[in-house]
């Protein structure tokens, strides 16, 4: 029996990307599904009526939510290639650690640098975002990927970000490459990556997406 | 091999709460070390320097953080009495409650009990509408995790003691017994149930500290208001 997979997305949002990712990496045909988030779609909200989010996977007609959830989903249940997990225990413990630090540190500082109307509030973002870099990048130290010798799921949950950096960079006027030099060529290195690649939205039309949301909440 | 299990914890702290009870339902030996969080130890600080919290499983040396990144490991590792589902479908969906427990039902809840006048009301109804989407999960269920306690019971755990501690201090009820009967009917028999109920924290103490946690709410957001209410 074939496998229905549907994907429920919005193309900037870096945790849509993230099961981009999952699927590409695991070599999945699925339909990928645009929403507007400003008028989502019935199916959305029916798929998803607790948080009305996306990514949604679709599998069978099952919904499955929240983006590093359904990527674990992914890799237990078609755990015939590419894994993104290892195999021992403490390893897995240690890459669901650093993608909680992903989740619970990156989005939020980000947000602060592109959306935030106070200074202050800008440059606590920006301080804090480039600490959590500078962080990460010592955690994949000399490594090639985060997951080791081979891309795994830490590598999943923050390469989609990278899509966004040069947003981050104009509006809050640095370098992350000045930064966080290593991790830039860990970025470099995944974009090398099918999967990466045409899963990941470019960076200027982030940009000019970002740009928009801005106007139409009257701070730019 | 002698297994040595460590588990950083709190008195009070109910993230670690959820690794003692895992640890005991598993039948799991371990040494507790109790920490003093307004003066952490060295060797927490070592443990766990990104975040410097409690919980912290200790493995034959190694740390682990966080409280679900450590249930995970504690089920991956002694396999007897497992707390999430063998199905995929089934786990997504127990990570899922777990997450949504964590970041809607505790967030709106400890709103609840720490604001107040209008963003206690708001929080109040976002905490009613957060305890609709688990009132419905529960349906023809004992436990979250079925007939027996599982990963979620886990999570949502801190919910069958702390909420009639906040509601004693406030004198308003969160979890009504007529609007969600099912749990509430869950409160009971999670928190009666032989481990978790030899796990408790003693009451009295509890309610002294959240109701020192509250008065100091009060205390700073009245002194940083420019009007009485």
């Amino acid at each position: 029996m074939a496998d229905e997979i549907v994907l429920l997305s919005s193309w900037p949002s870096m945790f849509s990307m993230r099961v981009r990712v999952a699927l590409a990496e695991k070599g999945l045909k699925y339909e990928y599904r645009e929403e507007d988030l400003q008028n989502k779609s019935p199916l959305l909200l029916k798929m998803n009526p607790v948080h009305k989010k996306i990514p949604v996977l679709i599998h069978n007609g099952k919904p499955i939510y929240e983006s590093m959830i359904i990527v674990e989903y992914i890799d237990e249940v078609w755990n015939h290639k590419s894994p993104l997990l290892p195999t021992d225990p403490y390893q897995r413990a240690e890459a669901r650690f650093w993608a909680d630090y992903v989740d619970k540190k990156l989005s939020d500082n980000g947000k602060k640098i592109i959306w935030s109307t106070k200074g202050e509030e800008q440059e606590t973002g920006k301080k804090e975002f480039i600490e959590c870099l500078k962080l990460l990048e010592r955690e994949l130290g000399d490594n090639p990927y985060f997951g080791g010798e081979n891309f795994g799921f830490v590598d999943v949950s923050l390469v989609t970000f990278s899509c966004w950096f040069h947003t981050y960079e104009s509006y809050g006027n640095f370098s992350i490459e000045t930064e966080c030099p290593k991790l830039i060529a860990w970025t470099k290195r995944c974009l090398e990556k099918e999967s990466v690649s045409s899963s990941l939205a470019d960076p200027h039309k982030i940009h000019d997406f970002a740009l928009g949301v801005r106007k139409r909440l009257g701070i730019e | 091999m002698g297994e040595e299990v460590k588990l950083f914890r709190s008195w009070s702290s109910p993230f670690a709460l959820r690794i003692v009870w895992a640890l005991e339902i598993k039948g799991i030996e371990y040494e507790a070390v109790f920490e003093d969080l307004s003066n952490k130890s060295p060797l927490l600080l070592q443990y766990n320097p990104v975040h410097k919290k409690v919980p912290i499983l200790v493995h034959n040396g190694r740390p682990i953080a966080e409280s679900f990144v450590i249930l995970e490991y504690i089920d991956e590792t002694w396999k007897q009495v497992p707390l999430l589902p063998k199905d995929p479908y089934e786990r997504a969906m127990a990570r899922f409650w777990a997450k949504f427990c964590e970041d809607k039902v505790l967030t709106s809840i400890w709103s609840a009990f720490i604001k107040q006048g209008k963003e206690q009301e708001e929080a109040l109804v976002a905490a009613a509408e957060n305890l609709k989407f688990l009132e419905k999960e529960m349906k023809g269920k004992k436990f979250f995790g079925g007939e027996r306690i599982g990963y979620v019971d886990l999570v949502l755990g801190w919910l069958a003691n702390l909420v009639s501690i906040f509601e004693e201090i406030i004198g308003l009820k969160i979890v009504d017994e007529e609007k969600f009967p099912l749990l509430y009917s869950w409160m009971q028999d999670f928190a009666e149930a032989p481990i978790i109920r030899d796990n408790w924290p003693p009451r009295d103490k509890m309610i002294v500290k959240f109701q020192a946690l509250l008065d100091a709410a009060i205390a700073s957001s009245s002194s940083s208001s420019s009007s009485s209410k």
